[in-house]
């Protein structure tokens, strides 16, 4: 398969017309000591009916046939089936970056309609047309709250999901800022050990609620603390659902917001591409990274919309741009705006509602049958138990068909025989009965 | 046309769930809870004719030419799209056992990609272009740790992301000018290369769509001076099989796997930005790896690693598109692709080139760069570009780069008929052809489209960035 209209005779045309006798010669600036000889070690090309039988073969090398009691960043959703309809219509999905704005107006009144549903939902005043994900919106999250306090070291509390610390790591070693952890106590943030940690040094504390063990964070208590020290409060929403019931982190005065919407419609997809958000109080709008769109009038008087504020942007501040980020993930964030215009405020709030019983009611069954709830504080869709053996536990819930909890140790290793237990709407009570039998067993 | 929130009606839902199934209990206290939200209330059907009426007022590769110059706007072949879609891809969770589908598929993808760019090592953890050039810039800070290199040089025709991602690492960027056949000035770059220079980034073939024709003694230089030789292979569609970055002397690189090999824009994403680079710096890539050990492949982790740049391991549904567009091309194929790309280029430029002027008379590769200068009646690059919306096409990329007055970048691409071409041709000679004889149609274009030139000084202004319920 080549997708090459033009045949070997077009070639040859095009070739005449401009006078050049063939194509090599548009390559006779390359040095020749590197140009190829022989052809690329890469197997020669595939009909479709080949390519599609190979690509088959090995989707079905991964087993997806079971029941997912698996979180930790990436869940198992419904996905209304509007959703892929829509974002398969390739006016959407084969477009650019609405730069001539004229032409797109598509894309940019959805992204306008998401930021807006981004705000509603987190509590916040303005938010961007996405991010890569939650983690690297959590790094740029550091880099902004450098920018406005001026300050050099951020400190993240150790219930944020692993992979997200990584990042931020990551990302605060290239800037040379500082980065100090604060532990968790039961399975939350330990706010005297954030109070001792704290100073006027500290450009930003990052929290993220639900955590990594599910656990629900005191924003209250760490909210008073943090701008008592005249800190940034950014609070990260890995589980974006939660927002459907779970008090606004905007509620709380949080500062930046970033969050990760893979839930929102979104499929698993072995971890990419997922949906970086990223909102914040209006007095920051020109230190937030990224896209965003702004309502304005054409030269009739017409509503539309275009690509604001652009002066932040890399392809103009070049090296004093706030983000180097240029494509985002555009398209996941219409796929979240279709999702939530589908359920709609009284759907997702059945989600939410959905899943926050459904955990409890298998935290319940765990917990009647002798399994330990490792943690007291109140969750939403997570939870932590300890038990004698996770491996085994594991092993036998796979051979029924089940995937259980993540093992924590590898990432926590205080927390040996942990694993981390999800429930969302998909799960059924016959499932979760299922689950706690195995475990009795 | 409205917004989804104007079209609320209190009640009304799109989507349908089951009845909770356990009992319900008060399990949190209502303090948790939140009372307000503010979403929309609409039917199904009001979803879907909303949504499809936004996508009527979009214009996608699918619906026509989409010359824009460095983007690289192919077709988007759709048995990617259905293969993408397979369950097995979809629904495997990144933390998941029995997930040997997905790691093959990216175990050969990396494999496939050094060939084509005769690199070691890859990553496809990056989610974009600009995310690799980070990712690629904090390796070489790794691979200097303990110098004091704390300078890049790029052109001055250069991506904006380029200086934009030094940055993000602590680099200073130092810009060098072109020469006067628009290619790196050799005496320029000597006088800037010293003890503190990190790295050179260069993207081959550079954004006038010319060839670095000195590249071996421009790396041989970089190399001399203890540095490094980073590509930016957002042009790699002019090269596949032609020539490989690593045998030019390039040590570190990024593609853009939502441009050379064929996945869709999304309309601003989801992209792929793969790392690739020479075994010197293959210990400092992102965590974790995939290795094949006795048929089974497997993540693994180096303490050298840079850390992590993303969470799990990238864009990998995209990277499913990719490899399926490689695959389906196969060696042949790929050459093809950047013969043809380059030829409807040159063709195209040795048209335009006697009715708008030419930045640099010279044999170019997959793309070139007009200007506006000579346009009569003071007709801008911004005119042209609206009134060739009033002709149903995507304008090309304009004012990029910065050296070029009113730049004007086409890259037509290899997946566009000689007809095709000429269509366009003709359009841009008829648009000069206005711009003398009926300026102000292409000054106050466009005028077919759903909205005319839009208020841009009035948008930054006025923030009206959502809606306000």
């Amino acid at each position: 398969m080549d997708f090459i209209p033009n045949t070997k005779q077009d070639q040859e045309d095009m070739l005449k017309e401009i006078n050049i006798g063939n194509v090599s010669e548009l390559f006779k600036d390359i040095p020749d000591k590197v140009l190829l000889k022989d052809k690329l070690k890469i197997p020669s090309g595939l009909s479709e009916i080949e390519i599609k039988d190979l690509l088959k073969k090995i989707s079905e090398m991964s087993n997806i046939s079971f029941s997912y009691f698996l979180g930790a960043g990436a869940y198992k959703h419904f996905i209304p089936s509007v959703v892929n309809h829509i974002v398969s219509r390739s006016e959407f999905y084969t477009a650019y970056t609405p730069y001539q704005p004229e032409i797109s107006q598509g894309m940019l009144q959805a992204i306008y309609e998401y930021q807006t549903m981004v705000c509603s939902l987190t509590g916040m005043e303005v938010a961007n047309a996405s991010m890569y994900d939650g983690a690297s919106a959590l790094a740029e999250s550091c880099i902004m709250a450098v920018n406005i306090t001026k300050r050099n070291e951020i400190l993240m509390s150790k219930a944020v999901h692993p992979d997200y610390r990584q990042v931020v790591e990551t990302y605060c070693k290239a800037h040379s800022f500082s980065l100090v952890e604060v532990d968790f106590e039961g399975g939350v943030t330990a706010v005297d050990v954030l109070k001792e940690k704290i100073s006027d040094k500290t450009a930003a504390f990052l929290v993220q609620s639900p955590n990594f063990f599910g656990c629900i964070e005191d924003l209250n208590e760490i909210e008073k603390i943090v701008h008592d020290n005249g800190a940034l409060f950014n609070v990260c929403v890995v589980e974006a659902t939660s927002l459907g019931i779970l008090k606004s982190p905007g509620s709380f005065n949080a500062d930046i917001f970033v969050g990760e919407g893979q839930s929102f419609g979104n499929p698993i997809n072995f971890g990419g591409p997922h949906l970086g958000i990223m909102a914040t109080k209006q007095m920051y709008v020109r230190h937030l990274p990224g896209r965003i769109v702004g309502g304005t009038v054409d030269s009739e008087g017409e509503r539309g919309y275009i690509l604001n504020l652009q002066a932040r942007e890399q392809h103009i501040r070049r090296e004093k741009a706030s983000s180097n980020i240029c494509s985002n993930e555009a398209l996941c964030a219409l796929t979240a705006t279709v999702y939530l215009s589908s359920l709609g405020k009284n759907g997702l709030r059945k989600v939410s509602e959905l899943c926050l019983q459904k955990a409890y009611y298998l935290a319940e069954g765990l917990s009647k049958i002798g399994v330990e709830i490792k943690f007291k504080a109140d969750f939403y869709n997570e939870f932590v138990v300890k038990v004698d053996d996770a491996s085994r536990v594991n092993s036998e819930l796979l051979k029924k068909g089940i995937v259980g909890g993540l093992e924590l140790s590898k990432y926590y290793p205080e927390l040996s025989n942990c694993l981390l237990f999800c429930v969302t709407e998909l799960n059924t009570r016959e499932e979760i009965d299922k689950l706690v039998g195995v475990v009795k067993g | 046309m409205k917004l989804i929130f104007e079209k609320s009606v209190k009640g009304r839902t799109g989507a349908s769930l089951p009845e909770l199934d356990v009992s319900m209990k008060q399990v949190l206290s209502n303090e948790l809870i939140r009372e307000d939200l503010l979403l929309p209330e609409v039917s199904e059907v009001d979803v879907v004719r909303h949504y499809t009426a936004l996508s009527r007022r979009n214009f996608g590769v699918d619906n026509g030419f989409y010359p824009l110059g460095s983007c690289t706007m192919k077709y988007n072949p759709k048995v990617n799209e259905d293969v993408a879609g397979l369950s097995g891809f979809t629904d495997c969770h990144p933390l998941q056992p029995y997930n040997q589908g997905c790691l093959k598929l990216m175990y050969h993808l990396e494999k496939m990609l050094c060939e084509i760019c005769g690199m070691d090592a890859f990553t496809l953890q990056p989610a974009a272009g600009a995310h690799g050039e980070l990712t690629g810039l904090m390796m070489v800070k790794a691979y200097f740790e303990g110098e004091n290199r704390n300078k890049i040089i790029t052109p001055d025709s250069s991506h904006g992301t380029n200086p934009a991602s030094g940055s993000m690492c602590g680099f200073e960027t130092i810009t060098i000018k072109s020469n006067s056949k628009g290619q790196v000035d050799i005496d320029e770059l000597k006088n800037v290369l010293d003890g503190d220079v990190a790295a050179v980034m260069l993207t081959i073939p550079n954004t006038l769509g010319i060839f670095e024709a000195e590249i071996l003694e421009i790396t041989k230089l970089v190399h001399e001076n203890g540095s490094l030789v980073y590509m930016d292979g957002a042009n790699m569609n002019a090269l596949m099989g032609i020539v490989k970055p690593g045998d030019m002397g390039i040590d570190i690189l990024h593609l853009n796997l939502h441009k050379t090999f064929g996945t869709p824009h999304g309309g601003g994403g989801p992209g792929s930005g793969p790392v690739g680079v020479k075994k010197e710096l293959a210990k400092f890539l992102p965590n974790p790896s995939i290795v094949l050990n006795d048929d089974i492949y497997e993540f693994t982790n180096n303490s050298n690693s840079i850390g992590k740049v993303k969470a799990f391991y990238g864009n990998f549904n995209v990277m499913v598109k990719a490899f399926t567009y490689i695959r389906a091309l196969g060696c042949s194929g790929l050459k093809g692709v950047s013969e043809n790309a380059v030829l409807n280029a040159n063709y195209m430029k040795e048209k335009l080139k006697k009715h708008y002027k030419l930045s640099y008379d010279l044999v170019c590769k997959h793309e070139f760069v007009l200007s506006d200068e000579d346009m009569p009646n003071d007709v801008t690059t911004a005119d042209i570009a609206k009134r060739l919306l009033d002709y149903g096409y995507h304008p090309p990329t304009v004012y990029f780069p910065l050296i070029v007055h009113g730049a004007i970048m086409i890259e037509p691409n290899e997946t566009e008929s000689k007809e095709m071409l000429d269509k366009f041709i003709d359009v841009m000679i008829k648009i000069k052809d206005e711009a003398g004889t009926d300026p102000d149609i292409v000054k106050t274009a466009p005028h077919t489209t759903v909205v005319k030139r839009l208020d841009a000084v009035k948008a930054a202004r006025e923030l009206d960035l959502r809606f306000k319920f």
